[in-house]
């Protein structure tokens, strides 16, 4: 079998859809057939085929028929690389923003004696 | 303090990170202080300096020069414990619009992304909103991958595993 590396873009591509984004979360959870994640979010059979189709393409979720039912998991690829840069990101600026907040905290007592001097 | 007052400051000490596109990821807080006192913390170095680098992160600023007008250019030279020597993080400011709006590139990489900030006051409080717009989807993909600025020392080890996935 041919070793197919997916890029990161398709990933992300992948990920530009609610829905998938969705089938994603639910997948987190448990695997699911196609049937179930079809019933799941309202939609057509063929429709949800295609949605795992792209997610599979990006190497997000892999697919398994056993008999007449094709059961979708998470593939080896996840979320991982974005949602942990995202979530670097975030710690990075929530934690310069948690210092930020007693800088402007500072300004503003500054302001609010310098008014108050004003005022004596 | 009001009970009102302070949870209010709860909910808006939340940061939160999105990626808005294919080539843009956004930062949003909510900070408790009129537009004009955030704005003036973000374009003076002497207070810059003083949250930019969080102790948290164990970064700490060895310069901090900032010409805050359009056109000006700044340099940032960073330190940590493991870095063999300081990072400069440089460019220049293409909009300054107090207390309302900042733009920046950042040029210590080859395209590196622009950076806008905009400060929205509402009643008293600034909603601010950073959004980093790179040139291309690959870009974006590639400061990921690389962990752009998100990547201090200490998340290198989970770095090197998601780059492992990638070979």
């Amino acid at each position: 079998m041919v070793q197919f590396q997916p890029s990161v873009d398709a990933a992300f591509a992948a990920l530009s859809d609610p829905t998938r984004r969705g089938v994603l979360e639910q997948l987190r959870r448990t695997d699911a057939s196609i049937t179930e994640l079809a019933d799941k979010f309202h939609m057509t059979l063929t429709g949800m085929k295609k949605h795992v189709g792209v997610l599979e393409q990006a190497g997000l979720v892999m697919t398994e028929k056993v008999g007449r039912v094709r059961t979708c998991r998470l593939g080896s690829r996840g979320l991982d690389e974005e949602a942990a840069w995202l979530e670097q990101h975030r710690r990075l600026w929530a934690a310069r923003f948690n210092e930020l907040d007693n800088v402007v905290e500072q300004l503003k007592q500054k302001e609010k004696n310098d008014e108050r001097n004003r005022k004596q | 303090m009001s009970a009102t007052e302070s949870s209010e400051q709860v909910q808006g000490a939340l940061t939160r990170t999105d990626r808005r596109s294919d080539r843009e990821v956004v930062v949003t807080r909510i900070f408790d202080a009129p537009a004009r006192l955030v704005f003036q913390a973000w374009t003076t170095p002497e207070l810059l300096m003083r949250w930019w680098t969080p102790k948290s992160f164990g970064i700490t600023f060895i310069s901090c020069e900032a010409d805050v007008r359009p056109g000006g250019t700044y340099r940032f030279v960073m330190g940590h414990p493991s870095f063999d020597q300081p990072m400069a993080f440089v460019g220049r400011y293409l909009e300054v619009d107090p207390p309302r709006r900042l733009v920046w590139t950042n040029e210590e990489n080859e395209e590196g992304s622009v950076t806008t900030v905009t400060f929205e006051e509402k009643d008293g409080r600034t909603y601010l909103t950073l959004s980093d717009v790179y040139a291309t989807k690959a870009a974006l993909d590639e400061a990921m991958v690389q962990g752009g600025i998100g990547a201090f020392p200490e998340q290198f080890e989970a770095l090197d595993g998601l780059l492992q996935t990638l070979h």
